[in-house]
């Protein structure tokens, strides 16, 4: 820990590519995860995004056994758990338990494709925990890719997709095609974690996708405010995070999460708009 | 204000003709005709599953007849829809102006930057018509149900409707708000001409501002004034058993009729 503040060490991980790679995979992922989170926050998906991660962690063992990119193993797990998840749970009753059910059995399979899988250890652990060393250029550029279409399907369902998250009955009776938002949402929330699961590791990808909208609900009240701060944060946590691991070669993560951790903790403690103002 | 089934059929509000829905062999209702003209009031009276709430769906364009016409002036978009209170998460990163902003394009896709000014400008004066300017930019989950159900007001005001369908608007509240929210929606259609249909299970509350009544139960009905309804001989045809119907002060009290008070909460969303 000796190299904790080590600037020069710091400078001159800096100039390798792996690290500039890491370093724009964060900040995209930021923005996917800031404007997300507000919507996982009111949609009350917290539990489903964790499962979803899970799942994601479940298709990355799986890529590393058959030796495809981790990126796209990750994908198509998560996508596969955002279907099933909307698709089984339609009542919210039953949501928690259908995803604790799913979440259970898949990260299981992960467990035994990690077991079967001969290559590195390094790369094992850190599908769990973060820092995967090879984001490769072709994972950067899948990245990139899958978050521009996030983005651009988002900004196309905004209004209906916060309209129905917020009074689902007075939506329906709007004409807004409900189930369908809530689909579509899940898959974008699926691809968002897929994303972040090569970042910060399946098991924490919570502290992008939540916390920081967590964080901004405490201090804002507007959802487009919201939206705003928890991209600003999730982009703090990432990108500090990531240059902070640097010198004491710690796992990204363990700073990612700490970081986004301290930010929810400092709205929470000053955040005033959870008290009415006017009486 | 009782509207003939003839030639002005045009201008009404809403028109069903001969409508009918059903479900299997479940009939709801069959032989439907009934022309709202603007600005009148219309309550829709009924027990649980005589098919109000799918009335409700059948005008706002969810539920297809299973025979007959409807016709809703302007269209499912120029309707305002007032629901049941129902208690909004504390929690929630929601303004009340955010609320009223969805009765105006919550359905729209795209971000909808264009035309914000006059957006803020129409719900700035629909808040301020239903008495909610001074809340408008508090965590809506954090107001009284009295305060978020004149936000429903609003949000149902807001997109300029021909048509204002309530459904159970009163239910949950106190009766101070509950004064508040019928005064807000009788002002409503006298200075704008909104047609109202009102579905209730308690007729009182609105009793002096309903026009005509609709009073649905098991497959019949009848449409008429609260007093050529509201009586036993009536009532007890409708629901095939002695039915009173009792006058006191300014009230009507509906005896003997089994489930004729439900307090049931029920939504359009609800029915699948």
């Amino acid at each position: 820990m000796e190299n904790f503040f080590n600037l020069p060490l710091t400078f001159e991980l800096l100039g390798y590519g792996f690290v500039q790679q890491m370093l724009i995979a964060g900040a995209v992922l930021g923005v996917v995860a800031g404007l997300l989170g507000p919507l996982v926050v009111t949609r009350k998906m917290a539990f489903a995004v964790h499962g979803t991660s899970e799942l994601a962690f479940t298709g990355g063992a799986a890529a590393l056994l058959v030796g495809v990119g981790v990126g796209y193993g990750a994908l198509v797990g998560s996508v596969v758990a955002a279907l099933l998840l909307g698709l089984l749970s339609r009542r919210d009753s039953d949501r928690d338990s259908v995803i604790g059910a799913i979440l259970a059995f898949g990260l299981g399979l992960g467990v035994l494709f990690l077991y079967l899988y001969k290559g590195r250890s390094a790369n094992k652990f850190g599908l769990l925990t973060g820092q995967i060393v090879s984001v490769g250029s072709t994972d950067l550029w899948l990245l990139i890719g899958s978050s521009v279409a996030v983005l651009a399907v988002l900004a196309f369902i905004y209004r209906p997709l916060l309209f129905s998250s917020v009074d689902a009955a007075v939506a329906t009776a709007r004409g807004v095609p409900v189930r369908a938002l809530s689909v579509v949402f899940a898959i974008l929330v699926g691809i968002a974690t897929a994303l972040a699961v090569q970042i910060v590791g399946a098991l924490l990808v919570l502290s992008l996708m939540i916390t920081p909208a967590a964080a901004a609900g405490r201090v804002t009240a507007s959802p487009v405010k919201a939206s705003v701060l928890a991209v600003v944060f999730a982009e703090v946590a990432v990108l500090f995070g990531i240059l902070l691991s640097l010198a004491p070669g710690v796992p990204v993560s363990a700073f990612v999460t700490a970081l986004s951790f301290l930010i929810y903790l400092v709205c929470r403690a000053f955040g005033g708009s959870r008290s009415r103002v006017v009486a | 204000m009782t509207a003939q089934v003839t030639d002005t059929s045009v201008r009404a509000a809403v028109a069903l003709r001969g409508a009918r829905l059903s479900y299997g062999d479940r009939v709801l209702w069959d032989g439907l005709d009934l022309d709202v003209a603007p600005g009148e009031f219309v309550a829709v009276l009924g027990p649980n599953g005589s098919g109000k709430t799918s009335l409700m769906r059948v005008l706002l364009g969810l539920q297809p007849l299973s025979g007959g016409t409807v016709h809703v002036a302007g269209g499912n978009r120029r309707i305002g829809y007032i629901p049941q209170q129902r208690a909004l998460d504390p929690a929630l990163t929601l303004r009340g102006r955010d609320l009223v902003g969805f009765g105006l394009d919550g359905h729209g896709w795209g971000v909808g930057w264009r035309g914000r000014g006059q957006r803020r400008a129409r719900v700035d004066q629909a808040l301020a018509a239903v008495g909610a300017t001074r809340y408008a930019d508090e965590p809506v989950g954090l107001l009284s149900g009295g305060e978020q159900q004149r936000l429903r007001v609003a949000q149902a005001l807001v997109g300029d409707p021909e048509v204002l369908l309530c459904d159970e608007p009163l239910l949950s509240l106190d009766l101070a708000h509950q004064r508040v929210v019928s005064d807000l929606i009788d002002r409503r259609r006298r200075e704008a001409g909104t047609a109202v249909l009102f579905v209730t299970h308690e007729i009182n509350p609105v009793l002096p501002l309903v026009d005509r009544v609709l009073y649905l139960v098991d497959g019949r009905f009848r449409i008429g004034t609260p007093a050529e309804v509201m009586t036993s001989a009536t009532l007890s045809e409708l629901y095939r058993t002695n039915v009173e119907v009792v006058r006191v002060r300014d009230q009507i009290h509906v005896v003997g009729a089994q489930h004729v008070c439900e307090d049931e909460p029920h939504h359009v969303a609800d029915e699948d």
